[in-house]
């Protein structure tokens, strides 16, 4: 490993017969000093286009402006955008859209992803080559796939009609997933599931690996049925990394945008407005700048402070 | 020595190649993507024949322009140099200094508004609405309106079942309520054995899609969005028991007689349909006829066209554009050269033989105009009668609220149509308050 | 070894069977709907509409074309006039009754996506790799914190995050420009790649560079020639993760660009034909666009978990 120069080496000599503070200069600038010109361009970007704008969101809550009216005087009326926020129905119906989507997906993929995992952990043979083809779909854009999945769900035409149709016997222009009231909801949740699911069962599969094999010889040893060693070995096992995932899904599905908006635009009515798509229609389209900023804040604080109780939760089981 | 002199030399005048081609003077024109954007394209190459003035696109498909376009505008963008931007946006575009205001540029070089269709001048070039002040050179004219399968309309078992079920001939309807018999007789019926059904009309949410339609309907039976125009008075104008009718109809009609999953459908989808021979009868904007008529499968003398019909009132929802140049270019000087060169007869004419439709009266007010094309009379007809949406600068938020009301309405079945408008004036009401001018 | 006839974690051949079954036709079931881009990539517009859905076609390269072209359709007699095709894809065109009007704007797009999507990795690598050492490496007072902060930027919903970024931007004037989209997802990407590259450089002994540093190495040297070379495995996944961010992004793209830098995932939805999403164009489109990610992916697969969890689960 040290492979160095005579030159090095005297210059090293050199440096451990001075004083410490001179040899810092000797060798260079000083660690602290690396340290702070290594970090400084990072923050200094993340204050810039993270932090900067972050505040001005909130400055802009508290007032009246419009980002397609600058030329109209800037009103600050304190908290009034926010009150508006809640208790306006719309945005209640978009937050309990939003949690019908968050809470089935999440309960699927879990259910699905975890099945999976189960499976692979078998280790028959090709399990590596069949885990990366079902890892695909979520590597993908999801703004381009989820496009394509309006196609898929055509009425008569598309795929997804054809195959339930093939199965169940129905008439494949008898339903249409992104057009009836009923089915939107799940269709936006199924294309989400497939997805995303790979995600849960990647995760699940490394909790499932990481169980030393001891514990079920001791399990065997005492009799334990495989039925008991799952629940009490295995799920246990799992959950932490389980929780981790169900985390990170939780955060990204409740910002949930491109792939629903692709689908289904928030339609039929608004049945699958999701938070984010209102939120866009209120910044960007009706160019309530002032009061969507509210809205952001307000779904801001809500992710994180669900957020944040969750890690407790999540690192009191990992620390039991 | 002498070599390199030489190379230096090649590669200085490469260098000068490279910028006068940089310098050539090139145009962006920003507009819907559609049939008549490829005619602009067409008719464009004139100009760049003329001037040397190279001509860039950038067409959005309708669902995403206002989106677009708008977003562009506000973010103050050098994208454009040209728009010609939506009838509704004329107000914002004006107001918020989008748009570059063309009064003086008309008086310089003898461009008369009187030269244009006066509903075309109210509604696409001026703000505030009536007075002489011009943002656009009318450029589009257009209006919704209807197309039917005629040669479905012409079979003789049809026409007789028809007369035996309804008492009269089966024609292009008269009023929206035997446009619903129609839709009715030809809903899920074999022809040529395949389903067919009765008519396909906007429905889309994402954009301005089903607002557009269901005005057609709200118009003829006599909706208005103010008591008092000016005055934003809109209790018992826009819920009047007219107006409910009128929207109890639209859903009426979307129920019995739309293709399977017509939930979220626009100008395309009501092509397709029409164009894959699944729908007796469509609406449309006036500017897709010259392509339909031209259809391989489905034009000629399978087609027909016919005016929105009326109901208590005749009328038609206004569709069309008028060009404007963006205060953000810094090739105004260039822009007004096309307006310039865009607003001439000759020009004018060419533009309608290809499939744009012009507002200039030397081209309206020819005798051959009505004969000139199967829909050019009908055209005439509805543009006689138009009526426009909001042109408010707000006109994104009211739009965007009756987008929510009627899809809720008509495609989700919450409410009733009563309720609909009337949350509908919650919602105006709000942006009128927001905007100090209620 | 015990006396059972297998090791009591080693399932039998049997369960390994029953489970390569059900793996396999889920995998075939999530591929489905990619074959079908792709399949629907290769067929002619009214064959990708027939209903029953068509399995067996003749593949045709129209929808290639169509991405890549913009057509207008003329009157038999007009085509009739013209010169005899040149090229495969002017004949295609033509026996549609169309002629090939110029480029689409598919390639710039595709370009716009490379050029930011390239440009944002190599800054967030350049910056990350360099924050990720000092955060590994060093005390940083408040390093808990800084850390915390970096992830929590991605709490916020994007649409939440454009709206002061469409302001700064318009007042700045990066709006839709390829300079503005690099600097904001190179932002984004910058905490998941402190927080991968962190862990990576955690990894590799300290040892190494104190040895290195005895021998007479300053600081930056031994970062440069001890710690990168043995990172170079971690910062080229992190690289891909967010080059494949970049790539797949939607929401910034969608509201703060409109043309010059407009990035192809807002753009391929907007295929239209005549008539309707063309279907061979948009699943042409998409396969080109996706294609590279596959690749990504199945270079990645070593490295993919720890890529989605930003290193909190390394395996």
């Amino acid at each position: 490993m040290a492979r160095s120069t005579p030159i090095d080496r005297v210059a090293h000599r050199a440096a451990a017969a001075t004083p410490p503070h001179l040899r810092a200069r000797v060798r260079g600038i000083s660690d602290r000093a690396v340290a702070w010109v290594f970090i400084a361009p990072t923050i200094a970007l993340l204050l810039a286009i993270n932090i900067f704008p972050l505040l001005w969101t909130v400055y802009l809550s508290f007032t009246n402006y419009r980002a397609n009216r600058p030329n109209r005087e800037v009103e600050w009326v304190g908290t009034r955008n926010y009150e508006r926020v809640l208790t306006d129905g719309d945005i209640w119906h978009t937050l309990q859209v939003t949690a019908h989507f968050v809470c089935w997906t999440l309960a699927l993929q879990v259910l699905i992803g975890f099945t999976l995992a189960w499976l692979i952990n078998r280790n028959f043979r090709g399990h590596g080559f069949w885990t990366t083809v079902i890892v695909l779909p979520m590597m993908l854009s999801p703004a381009v796939v989820g496009n394509f999945w309006t196609f898929l769900y055509q009425p008569q035409i598309g795929l997804f009609n054809y195959v339930v149709a093939f199965f169940s016997g129905v008439d494949p222009s008898s339903f249409s997933m992104i057009g009836s009231v009923h089915l939107a909801p799940w269709a936006i949740i199924i294309v989400d599931t497939w997805m995303w699911t790979p995600f849960v069962m990647l995760i699940c599969l490394a909790g499932l690996r990481s169980i030393p094999e001891y514990l079920y010889e001791a399990a065997e040893v005492d009799r334990a049925s495989p039925t008991r060693q799952f629940w009490t070995i295995t799920v246990p096992m799992v959950l932490p990394f389980l929780m981790l995932a169900v985390l990170f899904r939780g955060i990204e599905n409740f910002k949930m945008f491109d792939l629903v908006v692709e689908l289904t635009s928030g339609g039929p009515g608004s049945v699958t407005e999701l938070a984010s798509i209102n939120l866009k229609r209120e910044a960007f389209e009706k160019w309530r700048t002032g009061y969507a900023s509210a809205f952001a804040i307000v779904l801001f604080v809500t992710v994180f402070g669900l957020a944040s109780i969750y890690v407790k939760a999540l690192n009191r089981v990992k620390d039991r | 020595m002498r070599r390199m002199g030489l190379a230096l030399l090649g590669s200085t005048a490469l260098i000068g190649g490279l910028g006068s081609a940089a310098e050539a003077e090139e145009l962006t024109l920003c507009w819907a993507a559609w049939d008549p954007a490829n005619a602009l394209v067409e008719l464009s190459k004139d100009f760049t024949a003329e001037t040397g003035v190279d001509m860039k696109f950038e067409f959005v498909p309708w669902p995403n322009f206002a989106d677009r376009m708008l977003n562009e505008l506000n973010s103050g963008g050098q994208l454009c140099d040209l728009m010609i931007g939506d009838s509704q946006w004329i107000g914002g575009g004006a107001e918020n200094g989008h748009y570059v205001k063309l009064n003086d540029f008309f008086e310089a070089e003898g461009i008369s508004m009187d030269d244009f269709a006066p509903a075309t001048v109210y509604a696409y070039s001026t703000w505030p609405k009536g007075t002489p002040n011009y943002y656009a050179l009318p450029a589009m004219g257009d209006a919704n309106a209807w197309f039917y399968r005629r040669d479905w309309f012409e079979r003789p078992e049809l026409q007789e079942e028809f007369q035996a079920q309804y008492g009269r001939e089966l024609a292009p309807p008269g009023t929206q309520l035997e446009l619903l018999d129609i839709a009715e007789f030809f809903q899920g019926r074999e022809i040529d054995g395949k389903t067919v059904y009765g008519a396909a009309i906007f429905t889309e949410r994402g954009s301005e899609g089903i607002t557009m339609g269901a005005t057609g309907a709200l118009y003829a039976w006599g909706f208005k969005y103010e008591n008092e125009p000016g005055s934003y008075d809109m209790e018992g104008a826009v819920n009047s028991p007219e107006a409910v009718e009128a929207l109890e109809f639209y859903k009426t009609l979307y129920e019995c007689c739309t293709p399977p999953g017509y939930t979220d459908s626009y100008m395309q989808e009501s092509l397709d349909a029409f164009k894959s021979g699944q729908v007796a009868m469509a609406m449309n904007w006036f500017a897709f006829f010259p392509g339909l008529y031209k259809d391989p499968v489905v034009g000629g003398d399978k087609i027909g066209f016919f005016v929105n019909p009326g109901q208590n009132v005749e009328a038609s929802t206004l569709g069309g554009q008028g060009i404007s140049v963006i205060s953000y270019s810094d090739k105004q000087d260039l822009a007004l050269d096309y307006i310039k060169w865009f607003a001439q007869p000759e020009v004018q004419q060419k533009w309608w033989s290809l499939g744009g439709y012009s507002c200039h009266n030397d081209v309206l007010n020819d005798p051959s105009f009505p004969d000139s094309q199967p829909f050019a009379a009908d055209f005439l007809e509805a543009m006689g009668n138009v009526q426009d949406f909001w042109q408010e600068p707000t006109y994104a938020e009211l739009l965007l609220a009756m987008q929510k009301r009627l899809h809720d309405y008509i495609v989700a079945d919450q409410g009733t149509a009563q309720e609909a408008l009337d949350l509908l004036i919650v919602d105006w009401t709000e942006t009128f308050e927001d905007d100090g001018k209620l | 070894m015990s006396a059972t006839a297998h090791s009591v974690i080693e399932p039998t051949a049997r369960e390994r069977r029953f489970a390569a079954t059900l793996i396999v036709i889920y995998a075939l079931v999530t591929m489905l709907p990619l074959v079908w881009i792709f399949m629907t990539s290769l067929k002619t517009p009214q064959d990708s509409i027939s209903y029953p859905p068509k399995v067996v076609f003749g593949p045709t390269l129209e929808g290639y074309v169509n991405l890549f072209t913009t057509r207008t359709r003329q009157t038999p007699e007009y085509m009739a006039s013209l010169p005899p095709p040149e090229t495969w894809w002017d004949e295609l065109v033509r026996s549609r009754n169309m002629v090939i009007a110029g480029p689409s704007k598919f390639g710039e797009r595709f370009l716009n996506s490379v050029i930011i999507g390239f440009g944002s990795t190599f800054l967030t690598i350049f910056l990350g790799t360099l924050a990720a050492y000092a955060f590994s490496r060093f005390r940083v007072p408040l390093k808990d914190d800084l850390l915390f902060f970096i992830l929590s930027t991605r709490m916020m919903p994007p649409v939440a995050v454009a709206i002061p970024i469409f302001l700064m931007y318009r007042q700045l004037g990066l709006s839709d420009t390829h300079l503005g989209m690099i600097l904001l997802y190179t932002a984004v990407n910058l905490s998941l790649a402190v927080w991968l590259l962190k862990g990576f450089m955690d990894e590799i002994p300290r040892e190494y560079e104190e040895a290195a540093m005895i021998d007479g190495y300053t600081r930056l040297q031994a970062f440069r020639k001890v710690v990168l070379p043995q990172a170079t495995t971690g910062i080229a996944a992190t690289a891909i993760f967010c080059l494949i961010f970049a790539w797949n992004e939607y929401a910034f793209a969608l509201l703060l660009t409109s043309g010059t830098a407009q990035t192809a995932p807002p753009f391929i939805p907007t295929i239209i034909g005549e008539g309707g999403l063309d279907w061979p164009a948009v699943a042409a489109g998409a396969t080109l666009f996706l294609l590279p990610v596959l690749v990504f992916t199945i270079l990645l697969r070593k490295h993919l978990l720890r890529g989605i969890t930003f290193g909190a689960v390394r395996k």
